[in-house]
């Protein structure tokens, strides 16, 4: 039996603990609904060249881009891998990390070289530990504030090194926000481009095609050719989007979880003191009792 | 034809424009374009530059924009660029901060540089004053 001392001190620390869980709880709460607003406002913009696109590949030829063609022989795979800089958001990046982990294991037993791209820390860290290597990283994007211009700096270089032959295929590894308690991580090629569908126009496919009667200046394939670099940024950029607001969703559910343990840990805290303060209480009256016993005697 | 058409110019961050105007002026890759209503569908890529419209009211309106395409429908304009600006959004101050940056970056004779892209920023950076410093609205 811990020592009346003890026990308080315990429940101490617990009850700051749970100051600390609370606020990060509601620090995450007010940065998640950045994060979804930055996606709502992302999404027009999606929306929109998802059509566009949809429409130009189905006009222009395979050979529109080389960022379409896959290769006849590939060599090297650059895994781009979406983390958080920071911790206590429950299994989040672990799940992460070792998806893409598992990946690029099978990847490399094929014999596959395997470069990694690293946004955030925390993959960072752990493609370090697991000795794989690291094409670049960066840094205090996820979960932060950043614009559209990070995704395509980084775009650009994925596709120059692409068109360089630095590497054969690019995958994205990141976390989709599915819903608050729900974020599943994803892996997507996104280079070369995969065959891209124009989705959602498929139920109405008695409507004219949706780009039939325009005009394109330059010609449909070099519209293509424009926009398919473009298209990386975009899955880029909203592949961090998705990222951020699935670390805070996730930062969100782990606090308020461990705010409910602090809770569940200060009521048997305190229930374990109460017995051992009247123990203590009892004890003494006992000893009292039996000295005054003794006098009489 | 008589009417407006509704310009939208959207931003991967925002929707930066929506509104009807009576005519607008885009800088298309192969040459700057107007489009009134009516228009025949039309698809192309932008350069950097300046959209110019006429809003419904009559006042000339200037949106910055970087790279991006447009889409003319009958009806509506859309503008998907990765960056807009509305003229009178422009800080003047700031951009010149800009330029001044990129220039020195430029300058500067260090190897970890991305050239290309000092100079990107340059070029938007130049084409922004530019625009705050000779048109109104």
């Amino acid at each position: 039996m811990a020592t009346l001392k003890e026990v308080e001190i315990k429940i101490g620390a617990v009850k700051k603990t749970k100051q600390i869980t609370k606020a990060m709880n509601m620090v995450a709460t007010s940065k998640l609904r950045g994060a979804q607003q930055k996606m709502d406002a992302f999404r027009p913009y999606a929306l929109k060249f998802a059509e566009v696109l949809g429409s130009l590949a189905e006009k222009a030829g395979e050979e529109a881009s080389p960022l379409l063609i896959p290769r006849e022989e590939v060599k090297k795979i650059h895994v781009i891998l979406c983390t958080s800089d920071k911790g206590l958001c429950g299994g989040f990046n672990s799940h992460l990390t070792s998806m893409a982990e598992k990946f690029a294991k099978e990847k490399s037993e094929q014999n596959f070289e395997v470069v990694f791209t690293n946004f955030g820390k925390k993959g960072r860290d752990r493609c370090r530990r697991s000795g794989f290597q690291i094409l670049s990283e960066h840094l205090g994007i996820v979960g932060a504030k950043f614009g559209f211009n990070i995704a395509s700096v980084a775009g650009q270089k994925t596709v120059d090194g692409f068109l360089d032959e630095e590497y054969d295929e690019v995958y994205i590894v990141y976390s989709e926000f599915v819903s608050m308690a729900r974020q599943t991580p994803v892996i997507q090629q996104i280079l070369p481009i995969q065959p891209i569908e124009s989705g959602e126009k498929k139920a109405e496919e008695e409507e004219t095609p949706y780009l039939a009667e325009h005009i394109c200046e330059p010609s449909t394939d070099e519209l293509l050719g424009d926009m398919l670099p473009r298209h990386v940024y975009v899955q880029l950029y909203s592949a961090l989007l998705e990222t951020s607001t699935s670390e805070h969703a996730a930062r969100m559910t782990a606090m308020n979880n461990a705010t409910k343990a602090c809770d569940d840990m200060v009521e048997t805290l305190s229930l374990a003191y109460n017995k051992a303060r009247q123990a203590s209480i009892t004890a003494d009256l006992m000893d009292i009792v039996g000295g005054a016993e003794a006098l009489k005697g | 034809m008589a009417g407006n058409i509704r310009l939208e110019v959207v931003t991967p961050e925002a929707s930066v424009v929506s509104e009807d105007a009576q005519i607008v002026v885009a800088p298309g890759s192969l040459g700057e374009f107007g489009v009134l209503i009516g228009h025949t569908p039309f698809l192309t890529t932008l350069k950097l530059g300046a959209i110019r419209y006429k809003a419904a009211d009559g006042v000339e309106k200037y949106v910055f924009i970087s790279s991006g395409f447009a889409e003319a429908l009958p009806d509506k304009v859309t503008v998907l660029a990765e960056s807009a600006e509305r003229r009178r959004d422009i800080d003047v101050e700031r951009v010149k901060q800009a330029i001044k940056r990129a220039q020195e970056r430029l300058a500067s004779k260090k190897p970890d540089i991305n050239y290309e892209r000092a100079r990107a920023a340059l070029a938007r950076s130049l084409h922004r004053l530019k625009l705050a410093e000779t048109t109104r609205g």
